[in-house]
């Protein structure tokens, strides 16, 4: 289908003023009256506060008051896991406990030093097997465990089933959670090759640039907050709630963010703003918090880490017959997600096995704020499975790539335990755009080439996330001047997805893209709701609405049209903004002339009278505000049917020096499989960018804690490993296969998420490949790794031995 | 000394005139008092983007924060505040330096260029910001500065590298969203435009 603006690439607003400095972020804002936040964190990682003695930092000139978790909730805190605004119950060390506010940082800082904290320490735990022990400490106050609606629960194994996993064994204990579909007995029973093996996911921070730093004054009865999200209306609507404030009466800015990764998605993830927040509202005055990045290594958010047992079985055709995975989940201080299960689901979808089990238990650890990140589960599976079914090829003497066409997902084929059908599914595709475009067939003849001490491995991977909601609200307005603003409260977080879904409206109206204004970056300009703005579902989600919106707007263009000009709105059609009679072009209005005119008529032209019953709640905000102010097109998306999936594929050649244990990825290529392309170099920034994530999950980042005190080692960007230009390759080749999805109006799907797993997957197998073959059933797999199991030094290699918070 | 001039109302006194030329030496050669052992002068010239700035800089304040918080220059970011991100990467004398891992009280005989500085007096955008909107080169936006600044810093040294020393020249600029091909595209395209 000919697009005017779908599939070509543009300019989004807001790239000027990043390259200038000129956007800003939070805390690039000033208040007049403005003072300084500082917070006091736990120094250790598990501990009830029994008293805090204040009273000579408030003494102090230029001190202007504290923020105590009484403060914050009066009838006591949440019984719950989470992070909260304040807590008088740390559960890892740096959780905020207090904070201060002053003139200056200094003196806030001084201050801080000044106050008293007397802590009750409490036992604590960095692995979660070892909490499971019989003796084993809880991180939680309450159990190591969070039941949902339940509350916290305590979870033990004995000593002989803890050491047995340890050992590599199928755990014995009773899982918490289970899922299975299929006969898995008989699967296994009709594979001819089986593995099985434990493993290990190393969590690790999601190290956002951006700290998340926030402003935050009271005016008129309002909040105004300033602070960095994914999201921008989801996470007002839900930030609202957390500081408690009327949606009507919160004013969020946030004109750009510096970096998410799932971690600024939700508000339940960024209580911290609720500091500010309180804090200028006890004292009166602006509040900036500025947080700095240990602090931000903290709260910011990491990956779970998983500890696993897996067994998979293929049919001498190489069908995957079955797949068991039994996962024990690292919760860390705050409680995590489901990703375990994610794990599961995603080596259903990806290989379509005839039968698959999940068990699970997700145990606590006095370990940063674990939630979600980059395709959490999915991605930290695709390093694991991706080894296994190379293996298998071999074994079988199928080719690598054959056994991923044997199995790939297709149009027609339903996924996951709820065997949920695809909205569409173009894998086979997208596996042969990478093989020709890779030239993979033509490099196999340099599989493990050796040049001196550095071998070439080859790797081919799969990646995949649920890529697309519905539900939410479209609104775009028009004034005499015929200009289309789309109001936008999709968020800012560097995807450009805000940008590239606004124009699924241009395209409906059929309008100059300079005529187009994003209404966005604060709520006061009424925006509708959104889905938060991750898992992949943005572009899926928001074409729909913005399209829907700007459909209504283009019915009542024709509407008014008909009715001053004669004839029936279906005799009419628009081109150059204008919308005119088809059999007559020279009969019509302009843009501008009929958005006055709907101004004239009012009622639901304006937004004023019949305007969808299932608006939400903050929608119907921006909605009433707006009422009367333009000519309204507003929408509110019904639910799509089945999933959306977005998909990736990589092929990669790296060159391992068996001297160093260091590889350098020679070549790569990234191939999406992502619906209609809306916005090709959107797309290719969201390609290389996840292909970094993947580097830095299969071979570089991890949590680093001190078991004996808790104590994080990590918090910085060198010490988590965050790969820079150096671990990546010079020039990372990318491409899509381009075909429509039929629950998208305009085809398109997301797919920022898979591009780490694939990636990772490929770059696995690549040493898995490079190592004849061996399996070290681990991400990352560091360098120290490599040399061990080259030199046969076993003690990192095995399995196990590196657990999920320590390579 | 006159009781009425205290230090606090002479510097005041001094950022409110715009005076360019004085300096805290000046108050205590105005009051005839001697410069106290360990004397760290407050009120620094700095040159930023061509223009000579006063300010009043604390013995410890780094540049990154005289920038940001006394010069209103927030172009320049704070990822990091340890010198391991380069967010916060400005020119001085065209060499990239990380400005939060050095004291402005060094700076005060240099030339120091920050993001601001870098479009013509017409508004048009430097080669190097030019190539990054056209490659589409940012995703979050807030290493951009960095990178940025890191690009004109490498082209002023050597207009015409290739993909590889532009890797190497940008390597201790971290980009957490992982643009670093698209970043590479921008430089390699900035060379073009400048040569």
């Amino acid at each position: 289908m000919a697009y005017m603006h779908i599939g070509k690439d543009f300019t989004p607003p807001d790239v000027p003023g990043k390259v200038t400095g000129r956007i800003k972020y939070a805390e690039d804002y000033t208040r007049e009256g403005m003072v300084y936040a500082r917070l006091l964190t736990s120094p250790i990682p598990h501990a009830r506060v029994l008293d805090i003695d204040a009273s000579a930092a408030l003494a102090m000139e230029g001190v202007h008051g504290i923020l105590t978790a009484d403060d914050v909730y009066p009838d006591g805190e949440p019984q719950s896991t989470g992070l909260k605004i304040l807590t008088n119950e740390p559960t890892l060390v740096g959780e905020p406990i207090l904070a201060l506010a002053a003139d200056s940082e200094k003196i806030a800082e001084t201050a801080i030093a000044a106050i008293s904290v007397t802590f009750e320490r409490l036992p604590f735990v960095t692995d979660p097997l070892d909490s499971l022990l019989p003796d084993g400490a809880d991180a939680y106050n309450g159990g190591n465990t969070f039941v949902f609606r339940q509350g916290f629960a305590q979870e033990k194994w004995t000593a002989d089933q803890v050491a047995s996993m340890r050992a590599g064994n199928e755990p014995t204990a009773e899982p918490q959670q289970t899922v299975e579909y299929g006969d898995l007995e008989a699967s296994f029973a009709a594979s001819s090759y089986v593995y099985e093996g434990t493993f290990t996911n190393a969590g690790y921070p999601h190290m956002s640039m951006e700290p998340r730093s926030a402003l935050a004054y009271w005016e008129d009865g309002k909040l105004y907050l300033y602070g960095g999200s994914q999201s921008l209306t989801a996470f007002a609507d839900g930030i609202a709630g957390i500081i408690g404030v009327p949606k009507a009466d919160l004013v969020f800015i946030n004109e750009a963010t510096g970096g998410g990764f799932g971690q600024r998605a939700r508000a339940g993830s960024v209580p911290v703003y609720g500091v500010p927040a309180k804090l200028s509202q006890k004292i009166n005055r602006p509040v900036m918090m500025r947080v700095t990045r240990e602090e931000e290594f903290t709260i910011g958010g990491a990956r779970q880490g998983l500890t696993g047992w897996i067994k998979v079985g293929f049919k001498p055709d190489g069908v995957m017959a079955a797949c068991d995975l039994w996962i024990v989940s690292d919760n860390g201080g705050k409680g995590g997600g489901a990703d375990a299960y994610s794990a599961a689901d995603c080596i259903s979808v990806l290989y379509q096995a005839d039968a698959v089990r999940f068990r699970g238990t997700a145990i606590g650890t006095n370990t940063a704020h674990r939630g979600a990140q980059r395709g959490p589960g999915q991605n930290q599976i695709a390093p694991i499975i991706s080894p296994i079914l190379d293996v298998a090829a071999d074994e079988l003497g199928i080719s690598r790539f054959d056994i991923r066409k044997i199995n790939t997902p297709m149009n027609g084929d339903v996924g996951g335990p709820q065997r949920t059908p695809f909205t569409s599914a173009y894998m086979p595709e997208a596996l042969e755009m990478a093989r020709e475009q890779f030239g993979w067939d033509e490099r196999q003849s340099r599989r493990r080439q050796q040049n001196g001490s550095k071998v070439i491995g080859l790797g081919i991977g799969q990646g995949y996330h649920n890529a697309g909601r519905s539900g939410m609200d479209g609104i775009v307005m028009m004034g005499a001047d015929g200009r289309l603003k789309v109001h936008n409260g999709v968020g800012n977080l560097g995807t450009y997805s805000y940008a590239a879904v606004s124009r699924a409206a241009a395209e409906v109206l059929k309008m100059p893209w300079d005529r187009v204004d994003i209404v966005t970056g604060r709520t006061d300009l009424h925006l509708p709701i959104t889905s938060p703005q991750d898992g992949s579902n943005s572009i899926f989600t928001n074409t729909r609405t913005f399209y829907g919106a700007a459909q209504d707007m283009l019915a009542k263009m024709k509407e008014i049209a008909a009715n001053d000009l004669g004839g029936a709105p279906e005799d009419y059609d628009i081109s150059n903004e204008r919308v005119h009679q088809i059999a007559d072009d020279s009969v019509g209005m302009s843009f501008g002339e009929v958005a006055a005119r709907g101004m004239e008529l009012g009622g639901k032209y304006t937004g004023e009278a019949e305007l969808p019953e299932e608006l939400a709640e903050w929608t119907q905000i921006a909605a009433d505000r707006l009422a009367g102010t333009g000519f309204m097109g507003i929408f509110h998306d019904p639910r799509h049917e089945g999933n959306p999936p977005g998909f990736t594929v990589t092929c990669c050649e790296i060159e391992l020096d068996k001297e160093t244990g260091k590889f350098e990825i020679l070549d790569m290529i990234q191939i999406a499989e992502a619906g209609t392309i809306m916005h090709p170099k959107g797309m290719d920034n969201q390609l290389v960018g996840g292909a970094v994530w993947g580097i830095g999950l299969s071979a570089l980042e991890q949590h680093l804690y001190d078991p004996q005190n808790g104590i994080p080692a990590s918090t910085g960007y060198w010490q988590s490993k965050v790969p820079t230009y150096l671990d990546c390759p010079l020039k990372i080749d990318t491409g899509w296969v381009d075909l429509p999805d039929p629950e998208n109006p305009v085809g398109a799907r997301g797919v920022g998420e898979p591009a780490q797993g694939s990636v990772s997957a490929a770059l696995t197998a690549a040493i898995t490949d490079a190592l004849d073959g061996h399996i070290f059933g681990a991400s990352p797999i560091t360098t120290s790794m490599i040399l061990n199991h080259i030199a046969g030094t076993a003690e990192e290699a095995v399995e196990l031995a590196q657990n999920n918070y320590r390579g | 000394m006159n009781p009425k001039l205290t230090r606090r109302r002479f510097i005041k006194g001094v950022i409110a005139s715009g005076a360019a030329a004085t300096t805290t030496a000046a108050w205590y050669s105005a009051t005839g008092q001697e410069r106290p052992s360990g004397f760290v002068e407050r009120l620094v010239r700095i040159n930023v983007n061509g223009q000579v700035r006063n300010v009043d800089v604390e013995p410890q304040e780094t540049l990154a924060s005289t920038l940001r918080y006394k010069l209103g220059l927030t172009g320049t970011k704070l990822g990091c505040n340890r010198g391991e991100c380069g967010a916060c990467t400005v020119l001085v004398n065209d060499v990239p330096t990380y400005a939060c891992s050095v004291l402005t009280h060094s700076f005060k005989n240099d030339r120091i260029e920050t993001v601001e500085g870098l479009e013509s007096a017409n508004g048009d955008l430097h080669p190097v910001q030019q190539a990054f909107v056209e490659e589409l080169a940012p995703q979050c936006g807030y290493c951009t500065p960095g990178q940025v600044m890191a690009a004109v810093g490498l082209l002023r040294e050597n207009p015409a590298p290739t993909r590889d020393e532009a890797r190497h020249a940008l390597s201790g600029n971290i980009c957490r969203c992982g643009s670093y091909d698209s970043y590479l595209d921008g430089v390699m395209r900035a060379a073009e435009l400048i040569g």
